[in-house]
């Protein structure tokens, strides 16, 4: 038995990254210690915690206005993405005629498009449309992958049974569809929150927002070092929330049944 | 409880339906069918045997209402005639049930569920399904797995499950499409006895498509044997459906004779589909 084999049950499986990121952590001490650099240039690890626990209000603050914005946009994503799907997959002229501009929308960088949302739209929803327009891609083509990937001899089983359309949809299609959903729900959740970040930070330039993009744009004007590595770690931790829960809700959904979560719990 | 397999089964000749001058033609400018005559008849065992490409798949797809004749008609014996596929159901009951090559489950769900589905579609609940449902598992011998998912059992049992989704609406004809074919030979084997036993059970009619001489001789009471080019009946093999069929049989000379009828006529048809 080779050594991968163990490792994947064995405690050393969460010990080692820990033990890597501690010792980056303490590397990061060292060096500005040793060398003495200013915080304005380089903040050591145990001020930058200090100032997330002095600036905790503001920070949290702005960190649930992010997130809100996140999901919000993550919700209309699904909406939208899975609504439009199923047109899609019910009549191949509006898929034909509609796939496109989402195909531009997607690879317009969004960077690009925020200051024109800006100027038509209040900034909460400029940021917000800035959000979804990126979580929306990979919800409606991989939602629009899944209910195209149905089995056909399932669905002559379906007509054999004299099944109604509604039938088919609730009991065949989406069924089939939903581990390529999840799977694109899973991309949208990091692109909502880099859509909301950019969308911060286009907005923020203008001397407005709250969210954690806007602190690390003010924080950097300000030379306040510190906070802006604290306002990153934030966001760092809200995407990985941001990801663990969408893979609790997948494994929770597909463990049964679903090749990608099997072994997984 | 159940009668000897002769009694049920004394080849009444009535046919449960008649196909005649049929055609198919996709949409591709492939020709499956032409010319086709067959009937099937009430209670019997029919293999449909033949090369790959003669359209016998195409044959069932047809009977099953699953898609139309491009020429010739489908005449059903007056009452049996099935609600098509996709019309309106009236009653649970389907007349038709059909068991794929692949098992066809719904990986999301379990065997129970699974074997609900054709009822389900009929909207018949899940606790009025459950002693029809039971029944069926008890049937094809995975009343201990209704719990559990599709990706947990073999394929010979998540074969069973499908047949045992086929019979759970009681149907009068039972189309199987080389159900066995991507199995074992000692599963193969052991779910050919069981189909039988089944067969003799339910009394229902069951038409099987299948490219091996040996599974088809085993199982059935007549046996058409497809050539390809245009895709049609070439032969008839009758097997006298009192024979019982037993490991016995299957290495009994009379079994080897018939499948050596089968086989000449299975080569002579792929001659004739070669030219």
């Amino acid at each position: 038995m080779g050594i991968g084999m163990g490792m994947e049950r064995s405690p050393f499986r969460w010990l080692l990254p820990a033990a890597v990121l501690a010792l980056l952590v303490l590397a990061w001490e060292l060096v500005v210690r040793l060398n003495q650099l200013p915080p304005y240039i380089l903040p050591s690890p145990l001020l930058v915690a200090q100032t997330l626990v002095k600036d905790r209000v503001v920070l949290f603050q702005s960190m649930l206005v992010t997130l809100h914005t996140t999901v919000l946009a993550l919700a209309f994503a699904v909406l939208g993405g899975v609504g439009l799907a199923l047109v899609f997959a019910s009549s191949r002229i509006v898929e034909f005629s509609l796939f496109p501009i989402a195909v531009i929308l997607q690879v317009t960088p969004i960077i690009a498009i925020a200051p024109l949302m800006l100027i038509y739209l209040s900034t909460d929803t400029a940021v917000l449309v800035c959000a979804w327009i990126v979580a929306f891609f990979p919800v409606l083509a991989n939602t629009t992958l899944g209910l195209k990937s149905i089995d056909p001899n399932l669905r002559d089983l379906f007509r054999l049974s004299g099944a109604s359309g509604w039938q088919t949809l609730v009991q065949l299609k989406l069924p089939t569809a939903l581990p390529y959903f999840l799977g694109g729900l899973r991309i949208a959740g990091g692109l909502a929150l880099i859509g909301a970040v950019v969308g911060e930070i286009a907005a923020g330039s203008a001397g407005q927002g709250s969210g954690l993009a806007f602190r690390i744009v003010e924080s950097a004007y300000r030379l306040n070092i510190p906070r802006l590595f604290a306002s990153l770690l934030l966001i760092s931790f809200a995407g990985i929330l941001i990801y663990g829960v969408l893979s609790l809700v997948s494994w929770l959904a597909l463990r049964r049944w679903h090749e990608s979560e099997l072994g997984a719990g | 409880m159940t009668p000897p397999a002769d009694e049920i089964h004394s080849a009444t000749d009535a046919p449960l339906l008649a196909l005649s001058g049929v055609g198919k033609r996709f949409a591709n400018a492939v020709t499956a069918l032409d010319g086709l005559d067959m009937q099937v008849r009430q209670g019997e065992f029919l293999s449909l045997l033949g090369p790959s490409g003669c359209g016998k798949s195409t044959a069932l797809r047809l009977i099953a209402g699953l898609s139309e004749p491009t020429a010739g008609r489908i005449a059903w014996n007056g009452a049996d005639a099935p609600r098509r596929a996709g019309g309106a159901g009236v009653s649970g009951a389907g007349a038709i049930s059909f068991v794929f090559q692949e098992p066809t489950l719904m990986p999301w769900a379990n065997v129970f569920a699974n074997v609900h589905l054709p009822l389900r579609l009929s909207g018949v609940s899940r606790r009025a399904a459950e002693p029809a449902i039971l029944e069926a598992l008890e049937m094809v011998g995975l009343s201990a797995f209704r719990e559990a998912y599709p990706r947990e059992l073999s394929g010979g049992m998540k074969m069973r499950v499908s047949i045992a989704r086929a019979l759970v609406t009681k149907p009068r004809l039972l189309l199987m499409d080389e159900p066995f074919a991507a199995l074992d030979e000692i599963t193969r084997f052991k779910l050919n006895n069981d189909l039988l036993q089944l067969w003799r059970q339910l009394g229902c009619t069951i038409v099987f498509v299948t490219h091996s001489v040996f599974e088809s001789v085993f199982l059935s009471s007549r046996i058409l044997v497809f050539r390809a080019r245009p895709g049609r009946v070439f032969a008839e093999v009758s097997i006298d459906p009192a024979q019982p069929r037993d490991d016995a049989f299957r290495t009994s000379p009379e079994y080897a004779g018939l499948c050596r009828r089968a086989s000449t006529a299975l080569a002579s048809a792929m001659d004739a589909g070669a030219g």
